[in-house]
């Protein structure tokens, strides 16, 4: 522990207590191997996403979180489509895939605590328009968002 | 803030997949999508905008990048 402090650990822990209805499934892809491999690369912020995951899991019984080391679940790296670690996939009610790429820091944290609720309870507060052209998507859509830390 | 709404349009569509990428972590990408400013945003690898764009005008943009009608745009409200 200690990403948090006392206070925003009291604030999560009511948030998510009055705000996460359905379970969420947090899977991490990571790899933490010390070994230098050739044609590896290191991940330096690997271990923390790990740490900074564990201290929210910690906070609610509804967030489950499931650690996948990329080399020796190579398969459902794959399967999930990982292209790079560390990767955050969110399962819960939502419909499409919600997932990080990098160390959830800073305004990306905000973010994460938020999409937590709305995966839970599989919507994102979207207007009735917005909701009508996504309804008639096809065809699938990839959206990058590409950030800094803040 | 457009990480927060890609993430909550993938939330209510099966056919959106949203990732939001801390890009120093990936310098390689930086070169490949030619980031400038952030949020820099990439839909199917063909609209491309910098800056927040409100509600309305980012499903556009995804309904464009999927009409293949590719008018990339940049972003007017800084505000992300």
């Amino acid at each position: 522990m200690g990403f948090l402090s006392d206070r925003d650990t009291e604030y999560l822990k009511n948030l998510f207590a009055e705000r996460l209805a359905h379970p969420v499934t947090v899977r991490l892809f990571t790899r933490e191997s010390k070994l230098v491999l050739p044609g590896v690369r290191q991940c330096p912020t690997c271990r923390d996403a790990r740490l900074i995951l564990e201290e929210l899991a910690g906070l609610s019984d509804q967030i489950q979180l499931e650690v996948h080391d990329v080399l020796a679940e190579a398969d459902l790296a794959r399967q999930y489509d990982i292209f790079d670690v560390p990767a955050i996939v969110l399962e819960g009610k939502n419909a499409g895939r919600v997932r990080f790429f990098g160390l959830p820091a800073g305004y990306e944290f905000a973010t994460l605590v938020e999409d937590l609720l709305d995966v839970s309870r599989g919507e994102g507060d979207l207007s009735a328009e917005t909701r009508r052209q996504l309804r008639a998507i096809r065809a699938p859509v990839v959206i990058r968002v590409l950030v800094t830390p803040t | 803030m457009a990480a927060r709404l890609a993430h909550r349009l993938a939330v209510e569509s099966a056919q959106v997949t949203a990732d939001v990428i801390e890009v120093q972590e990936f310098p390689e990408l930086i070169e490949r999508y030619r980031v400038r400013g952030v949020p820099k945003v990439v839909i199917n690898e063909r609209v491309q905008f910098e800056g927040a764009l409100p509600e309305a005008q980012f499903i556009r943009q995804v309904v464009l990048a999927i009409d293949g009608q590719t008018q990339p745009t940049d972003g007017e409200d800084a505000d992300a």
